[in-house]
């Protein structure tokens, strides 16, 4: 039975290897579904509920996208992937886009090969301490047990920042945030460190979040976004498309409220029309139907929306907006216009 | 005393006097006590000593699991009624337990069907386990259980699984049919057959897609404690036979059979199985072309098969190298061929003497299966240290969940442990 399985998937290769479209946009409009790569599991950026439906920010950007794709924000097959299997998983093309708050840097795009989208959030690592510790900067860490996940860019950004400022530390390497949190809470390590955004969610969940204090300096850059792989610009370009649309959404006022009736009919605002289809062709450019961005928006609202409902001020997590408020607010989101 | 008369003492008893009880520290309770926990002064410390730890264990957790909380949907909810005080938050089981059980994608209205699988597996299991106990019919139902089982947990129509079975006893029947020309006749007729069965029945299947078709659930979608017993049961099972034949191939005089044999063993012992693992989940997907998606969970069993059939073909090499020779040199002088001394003499002694290497093989397997949940699968491990924990509601509970998946794999380790006691007991023919 056991070679029978293995000389039929061979079979199974070797035949449909001859079949493989060029196109991803036709891979997953055949398939009638959109693979999407996400994490295992992180508060507000992607989980399953209690009903087992994926929810998060990072899940919001799978569902626009299968919404502009197939105009069904329902249509996605979410593929958990972790820390060391994310990259494999789509250069293998098992998921068609990644979405799992990766850092985008040099080695990843170039080397790697892969095609960052855009950033749908900007983080920065951070350190947080007991308050006990009476510690009021990161570099008065020296000799410190410092809890860091491996396989991250986190790992690296440490180990440059301690040999910067000529300062010894011992890590301890843990795997996912989730074990982080009751080793930093024993006393396993005196500081945890990880993008900011971790941080707040961490402290949040602990029984008393005013023991523990995140420290001012921000260490690194660590802008997070979607990617795809090298080699299918189309694709690349919807993806970008998307999150440029419910960025500019935001901008533009245009939320999942009022999309349906700014849609029905050209407004005064000729971008708002651009966007929504109802004046120019930008649909048809990018090989979609003409209300690919109405259908993004409708499917979580525009990138405010979704900031507020995962993992804004309002929801346990509890993020500012900071630089990820839009550029005309101080902030760092500026899509590039829909013209 | 021999030159005294009766007359000469005063008194002499004519009756036995009746049996005394032994004394009160000599009997029950107070003996037992006194052999087993106050045996001098070293043991009556220590015994001591060992009581205090377990009351202060106990002192200490007793508050924690009685003021445990089962009512609440979040951990914040839990932590206010609480109050500062001391005490579990239960509710985290109470609202996901069946995510624990069974993967948060199967759908809930179906939780029957991989629920009567597991009473199903155990009335299968029942025979093989306690042969005397159960009449012999009864393994009619276990070689059918494979087949309902993957129906009623995978769904999709009856017929795939049926066409599978009819595949079987097609190659079974033509096996026995040339087996009397020979043994390699046979398997080869009963290959030949099997294919042609399973090939005829893919028209059939293709044709009815809807007979008596269950709601079908993807691989992907297992999850939760039964992901961890289908694969437990799954590898144990297939492991066995793969094993038996690797070690008998191992001592066997074809130079390449034998050869095959040490090689494999002896390149999967020397691979960890989580690297195994990742060459399942991630290597694989870089050999097949894009799009083909070979079915996650087959190619997890595949490789945790082949993992633990390299370790149970050791453990029965062991049982075959401590058979004196004499057994072998008896079979052969009864005038049996290989295949019948194999069967009949060799192999239900050598796997008697095994048995504890294959049942400490077997609990080893089943523990090892929460590593699939580093490859991004959702077995009981990978649900908590994912989703439920990256859940807003419960990020933070952590006592109350890892103790439940204790709970859960200790009880199916000790029975598998105990059972393999009783079982030696049982074939224990030796006067010792």
């Amino acid at each position: 039975m056991k070679k029978i399985a293995i000389l039929g998937a061979m079979t199974v290769a070797g035949l449909s290897a001859g079949a493989v479209s060029a196109s991803t946009l036709e891979d997953v409009k055949a398939r009638g579904k959109l693979n999407c790569g996400v994490t295992t599991g992180l508060v507000g950026f992607a989980a399953p509920n209690a009903n087992g439906e994926w929810e998060g920010f990072d899940v919001g950007v799978c569902r626009a996208v299968a919404a502009a794709v197939l105009g069904d924000p329902t249509a996605v097959e979410f593929v958990p992937t972790t820390g060391k299997t994310r990259f494999t998983a789509l250069a293998s093309g098992e998921i068609d886009l990644l979405a799992r708050n990766t850092t985008w840097t040099f080695s990843r795009d170039v080397d790697l090969k892969f095609e960052f989208v855009g950033i749908n959030y900007y983080d920065g690592q951070g350190f947080m301490v007991p308050k006990e510790l009476g510690v009021s900067s990161a570099k008065e860490l020296d000799g410190a047990t410092v809890c860091i996940q491996t396989g991250t860019t986190t790992e690296l950004n440490l180990a440059d920042f301690f040999r910067a400022n000529n300062i010894s530390y011992e890590p301890v390497p843990i795997e996912t945030n989730a074990e982080a949190q009751p080793l930093y809470l024993e006393g396993a390590c005196d500081v945890y460190t990880t993008d900011a955004s971790g941080l707040a969610a961490t402290r949040a969940a602990f029984e008393n979040p005013g023991d523990h204090v995140v420290l001012p300096e921000i260490i690194s850059k660590e802008p997070l976004g979607p990617l795809v792989r090298h080699g299918d610009n189309d694709w690349a370009d919807i993806n970008r498309w998307v999150l440029n649309a419910l960025i500019a959404a935001e901008e533009l006022g245009v939320t999942s409220a009022n999309v349906a009736e700014m849609s029905a009919s050209a407004g005064n605002n000729p971008e708002i029309n651009r966007l929504l289809g109802t004046e120019g062709t930008l649909g048809e450019m990018l090989g979609l139907e003409a209300d690919w961005a109405k259908n993004a928006i409708m499917a979580g609202g525009n990138y405010g929306e979704l900031f507020e409902k995962n993992i804004g001020e309002n929801t346990p997590i509890g993020l500012a907006r900071g630089l990820n408020a839009q550029w005309t607010e101080g902030g760092l989101l500026y899509s590039p216009p829909f013209r | 005393m021999s030159d005294t008369h009766a007359q000469t003492v005063a008194f002499v008893r004519q009756e036995m006097l009746p049996e005394q009880p032994p004394p009160a520290s000599e009997q029950g309770v107070i003996k037992w006590m006194r052999q087993n926990l106050f045996d001098g002064w070293l043991n009556t410390l220590l015994t001591v000593l060992s009581l205090y730890f377990i009351y202060k264990i106990v002192a200490g957790a007793w508050p924690w699991f009685a003021n445990g909380i089962w009512t609440t949907s979040s951990l914040a909810e839990c932590r206010e009624l609480l109050e500062g005080g001391v005490g579990a938050c239960f509710s985290v089981l109470t609202e996901r337990w069946n995510q624990l059980l069974f993967g948060f994608k199967y759908p809930p209205d179906q939780y029957w069907r991989p629920t009567l699988a597991f009473v199903l597996l155990l009335i299968a299991m029942a025979p093989v386990l306690f042969s005397k106990k159960f009449p012999r019919q009864m393994f009619i139902f276990t070689g059918l259980f494979p087949f309902i089982a993957f129906w009623l947990i995978w769904g999709g129509s009856l017929l795939t699984p049926l066409v599978a079975l009819l595949g079987f006893v097609a190659g079974y029947v033509a096996f026995k049919k040339f087996e009397y020309q020979s043994f390699a006749m046979g398997m080869i007729a009963g290959l030949l057959a099997t294919v042609i069965v399973w090939w005829l029945g893919g028209f059939i299947t293709g044709a009815a897609p809807g007979f008596m078709a269950l709601e079908a659930v993807p691989s992907r979608d297992l999850g939760g404690f039964m992901l961890n017993i289908i694969l437990g049961t799954v590898c144990v099972s297939l492991s066995l036979p793969i094993g038996i034949l690797l070690a008998l191939g191992r001592q066997s005089d074809m130079i390449i059979i034998k050869w095959i044999c040490v090689v494999f063993i002896e390149f999967i012992r020397g691979v960890p199985l989580i690297t195994l693992l990742f060459v399942a989940n991630v290597v694989l997907a870089y050999f097949l072309p894009p799009g083909t998606n070979f079915d996650l969970v087959l190619r997890v069993i595949i490789m945790i098969t082949m993992f633990s059939s390299a370790y149970i073909a050791e453990v029965i090499r062991g049982g075959l190298a401590a058979l004196p020779r004499g057994q072998y040199e008896a079979a052969d002088s009864l005038g049996l061929d290989y295949a019948q001394s194999t069967r009949l003499i060799i192999m239900p002694q050598a796997l008697k003497i095994s048995i504890p290497g294959i049942v400490n093989v077997a609990v080893g397997l089943f523990k090892d299966t929460v590593l699939v949940s580093v490859i991004s699968m959702f077995d009981l491990v990978g649900m908590i240290r994912g989703p439920i924990l990256a859940s807003t509601e419960w990020n933070g509970v952590y006592w109350e969940l890892w103790g439940f998946a204790v709970l859960l794999f200790f009880v199916v380790c000790y029975g598998i442990s105990q059972y393999s006691q009783w079982l030696e007991r049982e074939l224990a023919t030796d006067h010792r």
